[in-house]
């Protein structure tokens, strides 16, 4: 029974990249996506500490020491990126693996409920999509990262933790839940509707007889088959998120130094662009590609797994 | 129709008490005092502040009273941070927003649906491709590169137009093209899928057989349906660029709403955050129910009333 239903399961899957693998725009989308990935977790640690302030060597020109030039305080560019792109990336990837978390379980549970709770709470989830998302996000980040020097604190004396890595911990987590605790409305939107349908299908009916409980039907047969919009939609969902916090970021209500993330060396090199226009532009490129190849790579996947749903 | 509009607009103020529940609440979790930001305040000056502001009485009475207060009497109270009525506030800075998002929503429009069209007709070709890569960088490039860009590419080299400010009618072309780009792009990619699925169906190979030119059915025919998916969108987004512009405020130096939001959150300024939030929630319900008439008189098969689930 599960090897016939694993058989089943990775044919979609394997048709779905065939077809993606003819997707030229998709496939570089997905090898500049790796390589982003790749430069920011890996390589970063081989790099020079980004924090390390030379005043002596300010706004250095690109050479084999620095590769991109230096900043206004003599600190490497390259590594700079590199380690503000592992925050900026695990900003986009946790949130959405959050959102996903709640917007599946909770599109599930209303598309299959049905009747009154469904009803309740989709009006919820409209409710909640009609209030300004950015105008929560802000006042939510403002009280949870003063929370969440407390509890770096609190950890540092009690847990004996390395400071620095505490500190950027505690920073970046609050991003994670105020970006994630919002972002799941539309994807609920989206499993229930599919839920609805599939929960009228024969192989539902078929687990039913079998005896199988109703949560067990839920969990093994109807989700797993929601997965294909699910995985297109969290996909574009990463590069809005990764914008919100630049977004956020920018403001000030973000990530804060000495922690560095895109949206603040942009935020930082617009200040001397007159001067020193690389110091906008070339975190703005690599920001942006990162941005480009997540969008590509999800409209790819959506041809691929053939998705109608998802306007966005 | 009557009945519908009055069903959404009961909705929206669930939505506003909703709106106002989570800020009121959040603005209460907010670290720090309102009025640590003036200098050595004693205790009795402190006292008297709060009883002025009305934040000694309980959490609940607060609560009731911020809301009562405006239904009674249209008052928004008065900012802690600044000192002056949120009423003054918003009505200095929500025309410099207003006049700010008008423009960026021409050229929204004005960008992205023409490229969207083009797109559309000639699918799978080269135009097609780039003009859809155009849009993507458009939808990728946040408004904080674009910005600083334009100061120095186009700002710094044209006469008459200044890299920052707010005084002259020009200096209202650069910050509404930067606001308006990313929704330019959007449309651009909504009116092209838009067209596509319309220009695939049987009524517009019977227009083209009727030997009406080619032009015409796009224009006449087929936009009118193909423009619904961006006319959903546009409703939210025009809300989104009245209220949502801190950013290029903050590049351009604008005085308008954005600005005051942030600063509110930053110093707990709670009078003011709840009314310029309240203030958004209600613009983005009212483009919302727009953007929903609109839909409705562009397609009589959309019937209003019937909620879509």
């Amino acid at each position: 029974m599960s090897a016939k239903n694993a058989q089943a399961g990775s044919s979609l899957w394997r048709d779905a990249w065939l077809r993606m693998g003819r997707n030229k725009a998709a496939m570089a989308s997905l090898a500049v996506f790796t390589l982003m990935v790749f430069l920011c977790f890996v390589l970063a640690w081989f790099c020079k500490d980004p924090n390390a302030v030379t005043l002596t060597n300010k706004f250095a020109p690109p050479s084999g020491d620095h590769w991109m030039g230096t900043d206004a305080l003599g600190r490497d560019l390259f590594s700079r990126i590199l380690y503000g792109g592992q925050i900026s990336i695990l900003v986009g990837l946790v949130a959405t693996a959050v959102s996903v978390c709640i917007g599946v379980s909770y599109g599930a549970l209303s598309g299959f409920a049905g009747g009154r709770i469904d009803a309740t709470m989709m009006r919820v989830v409209d409710t909640l999509l009609s209030i300004p998302f950015l105008v929560v996000v802000i006042v939510l980040q403002a009280v949870l990262s003063d929370w969440s020097s407390d509890t770096s604190s609190w950890i540092v004396t009690h847990w004996k933790w390395d400071k620095t890595f505490t500190d950027r911990l505690t920073n970046i987590v609050p991003l994670f839940f105020a970006l994630g605790l919002f972002g799941w409305l539309t994807l609920a939107r989206i499993v229930r509707a599919q839920v609805m349908s599939l929960k009228e299908r024969e192989f539902v009916e078929a687990a039913r007889a079998l005896g199988y409980n109703r949560f067990r039907i839920l969990v093994r047969h109807i989700i797993p088959n929601t997965l294909g919009p699910t995985v297109v939609y969290a996909t574009l969902t990463v590069p809005g998120f990764i914008m919100y916090e630049a977004t956020l970021s920018y403001l000030g209500l973000g990530v804060e130094a000495p922690n560095s993330s895109w949206g603040i060396l942009i935020k930082e090199g617009a200040n001397f662009m007159e001067t020193h226009p690389g110091l906008l532009l070339i975190p703005g490129i690599f920001f942006s590609l990162t941005l480009f190849s997540l969008n590509f790579l999800g409209d790819g996947l959506r041809d691929a797994l053939d998705v109608k749903a998802s306007k966005d | 129709m009557f009945r519908f509009i009055l069903g959404r607009l009961l909705q929206g103020l669930l939505v506003l008490l909703a709106l106002y529940t989570i800020t009121f609440f959040l603005a209460k979790a907010m670290p720090g005092e309102p009025f640590t930001t003036e200098k050595n305040v004693s205790e009795t000056t402190k006292q008297y502040l709060r009883k002025l502001y009305g934040l000694e009485k309980p959490l609940w009475q607060q609560y009731i009273i911020y809301p009562s207060k405006i239904i009674s009497a249209g008052d928004f109270g008065v900012s802690t941070s600044k000192g002056r009525p949120v009423n003054d506030i918003i009505s200095q800075s929500f025309p410099v927003s207003l006049v700010l998002g008008l423009g960026a929503l021409t050229f929204a429009i004005g960008i992205g649906v023409p490229i969207g069209i083009i797109s559309a007709v000639r699918r799978n070709s080269w135009v097609d491709w780039s003009l859809m890569a155009v849009a993507m960088v458009g939808i990728c490039v946040p408004a904080f590169t674009v910005g600083p860009l334009l100061q120095i590419l186009v700002a710094a080299n044209i006469p008459g137009l200044k890299v920052a400010g707010w005084g002259s009618p020009l200096d209202f072309l650069l910050p509404a093209f930067t606001l308006g780009l990313v929704s330019a792009a959007y449309l651009a990619r909504l009116t092209r899928g838009g067209l596509l699925e319309i220009l695939s169906q049987d009524f517009i190979r019977t227009a083209h057989s009727k030997g009406l030119s080619p032009t015409r059915v796009i224009l006449k025919h087929a936009l009118r349906g193909g423009l619904l998916p961006s006319v959903a969108y546009l409703g939210p987004a025009f809300a989104a660029m009245i209220s949502g512009s801190f950013i290029v405020e903050t590049i351009f130096q604008v005085p308008g709403m954005g600005q005051h939001f942030v600063n509110a959150a930053i110093a707990r300024d709670e009078f003011l955050l709840m009314g310029v939030a309240l203030f958004f929630g209600f613009l983005i319900i009212l483009m919302n129910l727009a953007s929903d008439i609109l839909t409705g008189l562009l397609d009589p098969r959309v019937r209003i009333g019937k909620e879509a689930s």
